[in-house]
């Protein structure tokens, strides 16, 4: 018996973050007499930059360890750094979100890093062991923060419908592994993929059952039709911060997963998962676009929007080429700044006890506040995937690799509900510019670090529509190795 | 002689105690009464824990009822008491199409997992199994297993425990 090597700084990014997590734990005992907990946020944000610059110091090598559990790649890293994203801009809008809605604790911090430790262990992790512990830890984690509002019925069914849905898909991830190991007796994805190869097990039942499990428990994480059930009530319920954090992270981090353990470990079992993905990317981005036209709360429709994206994420993903899995980790970036961005827009245009969160209060917003406009019209029309801003180039990538691979049906549905969803974002716009105001909309207060985080948004957004060719060719090299 | 009636001796344990689970599972799932429905349910997991032991691995079997007939299920005698059931058991059970989808879903699973785990016997690398003559290391193999190759999740679950701890005590203290 000897205990394995110790390489701590293979995971120096998620000691950071885990420690950040602890500290502002820590901190908040000391100070609780404190009403204002904006300070724990600006600590939390120099743990994630710092995390951040250790994960790129980390670029170029692929070093894996901890019994090969656990690995520094390419893959990792983009990830690593998507997610990193993702919890500053949070942070930014959470501070003076926080502080309005009077859910300022100092775990809603911590609960953020600690949700951002398990998607950075999901997307580095090469044993199912440890991606199903990282799922777990942002999964409880962002339960808790779904329900923070606790004076709010909304917010707590909220936090109840995903606890209990996220239960069960947990219980179907967990059935997919145990059949994995059932069939290979391994849990280390490259373990899994030789021993299928090396022993014929491609008509296995058990290993055709656990690809099932394993699709309906990622595709709960990535709110893919038909698992998408909890995605309008719980992004609606959540503090809007929170369902920007799930719709961006939580999602990316499913995606991160799913890539891996698909790509990696059951490679041969292409042919089947791709017929399916069809079928799921096809429905989800019909069901997402369609019901979203027909939505009246901002926040339902960015929900079923979200759930649109999903669809168009798994066209690549279906494709599965170089420039789909490219289009994936291109795309989970993009629509993190977009999405991000919008809900931003959506925190500030409402006040203490006035979310304004229905599509109708935008009427007339647009000359009375116009850069906040402006920024919303900027998301809006990325997320439709009009040029020259990052959501176009992100479907573009997705687009094009389904007709590299062939796949003109699943490339023609895309654009079409490509097509659809102009529709309804439009809409938001022409109310914001061209309709009188049904009411006054008055007294907003803007949160210096929600704009900061807007304007980064929107930088994100543009800079990733109009020089696409850096971060794809970052995510091209990020997935050498991974197939 | 004494080995064949050792043999004969098990059998007839598994047979009783597998007997035994069916049967609670089926009266799980039918008694109108959620904590009748609580009381069978330990009555499975503690059934299921002695096919474990049967299977040498006391180890998952003190865990099963530990974990499992201890405290799983007194959160969910906790639930049940939270929860109004009276409204529950008034109305009784009645057809739904829910249910009828559900149930068909859920016999479709059943097959599924049955056929796959049934079909062929199970392909994986078969490791060492415990046998009557070396089931003293089961829980020193897995405390070996769990603190030197395993110690990376080990870690990471003792954050996830936090997290929960943390979710706990924040829904549920009172705020000024």
């Amino acid at each position: 018996m000897k205990l394995p090597e110790i390489d701590l700084c293979l995971i120096a990014p998620e000691i950071i973050v885990a420690a950040f997590g602890f500290f502002v734990l820590l901190v908040d005992v000391f100070f609780s007499k404190r009403e204002n907990k904006a300070y724990l946020g600006w600590i939390s944000l120099v743990g994630i930059f710092f995390a951040g610059a250790l994960a790129v110091t980390q670029a170029g090598s692929v070093k894996s360890g901890f019994e090969g559990m656990f690995i520094s790649d390419g893959y990792a890293l983009f990830f690593r750094i998507t997610f990193l994203i993702i919890a500053f801009l949070t942070v930014l809008i959470s501070m003076g979100y926080t502080q309005r809605e009077g859910i300022a604790f100092g775990e809603y911090y911590a609960l953020i890093l600690f949700a951002t430790l398990g998607m950075m262990l999901m997307a580095a992790g090469t044993h199912l062991v440890i991606i199903f512990l990282g799922l777990e830890t942002m999964s409880i984690s962002i339960y808790i923060l779904a329900g923070m509002m606790r004076e709010d019925k909304r917010s707590v069914e909220a936090a109840l419908k995903y606890f209990l849905l996220g239960a069960f898909a947990t219980g179907f991830l967990l059935y997919g592994i145990a059949l994995i190991y059932g069939a290979t007796g391994s849990l280390y994805l490259k373990d899994v993929a030789s021993y299928i190869a090396s022993k014929n097990l491609l008509r296995n039942p058990m290993l055709l059952m656990s690809l099932v499990f394993l699709t309906i428990g990622f595709g709960f994480k990535i709110a893919s039709v038909p698992f998408h059930m909890w995605t309008p009530d719980v992004y609606e319920g959540a503090p809007t911060s929170i369902t920007a954090f799930m719709a961006t992270g939580v999602k990316a981090a499913g995606f991160s997963a799913l890539v891996r353990v698909f790509f990696s470990a059951l490679p041969g079992f292409r042919p089947d998962w791709t017929s399916i993905m069809w079928l799921i990317a096809v429905a989800t981005m019909t069901v997402g676009n369609i019901v979203a036209i027909s939505q009246s709360n901002i926040k339902r429709m960015l929900a079923y929007s979200s759930i649109a994206h999903a669809g168009y994420i798994l066209v690549a993903f279906v494709a599965g080429n170089d420039l789909g899995v490219s289009g994936i980790l291109f795309y989970l970036m993009a629509y993190a700044f977009m999405n991000i961005g919008a809900f931003t827009c959506v925190i500030l245009l409402g006040k203490k006890g006035e979310e304004n969160t229905l599509i109708r209060d935008y009427a007339g917003i647009g000359f009375k506040y116009p850069l906040l406009s402006a920024a919303m019209t900027i998301f809006l029309l990325s997320m439709a995937g009009i040029p020259p801003l990052g959501g176009f180039m992100a479907k573009f990538y997705v687009f094009s690799a389904a007709v590299k691979e062939k796949f003109y049906w699943l490339a023609i549905l895309g654009v079409l509900n490509s097509a659809v969803s102009v529709y309804y974002y439009l809409r938001v716009t022409v109310l914001m510019y061209f309709r009188e105001p049904e009411r006054e909309i008055t007294g907003l207060q803007f949160s210096p670090a929600a704009v900061a985080a807007l304007v980064l948004a929107v930088i994100g957004t543009l800079y990733m529509g109009i020089f696409p060719s850096n971060v794809l060719s970052f995510a091209q090299k990020s997935i050498a190795g991974l197939m | 002689m004494a080995e064949n009636i050792g043999t004969l001796f098990q059998w007839l344990i598994f047979l009783g105690v597998a007997f035994i689970s069916i049967l609670a599972s089926l009266l799980l799932v039918t008694r109108k009464n959620p904590i009748h429905s609580a009381l069978f349910l330990v009555l499975n997991f503690l059934c299921v824990a002695v096919l474990y032991i049967l299977l040498y691995s006391q180890f998952i079997a003190i865990i099963q009822v530990v974990v499992y007939a201890g405290a799983i299920v007194m959160l969910i005698v906790f639930v049940i008491m939270l929860l109004d059931l009276e409204v529950e058991l008034r109305s009784g059970l009645k057809f739904s199409y829910t249910k009828l989808i559900g149930g068909f879903l859920a016999l479709f699973f059943f097959l599924g997992i049955f056929y796959a785990v049934v079909a062929k016997s199970p392909t994986g690398k078969i490791g060492s199994s415990y046998t009557s003559e070396n089931i003293t290391n089961n829980v020193k193999a897995v405390g070996e297993v769990l603190f030197t190759q395993y110690l990376f999740p080990f870690e990471i679950v003792s954050i996830l425990l936090v997290v929960a701890m943390v979710g706990a005590v924040i829904l549920s203290k009172k705020r000024a």
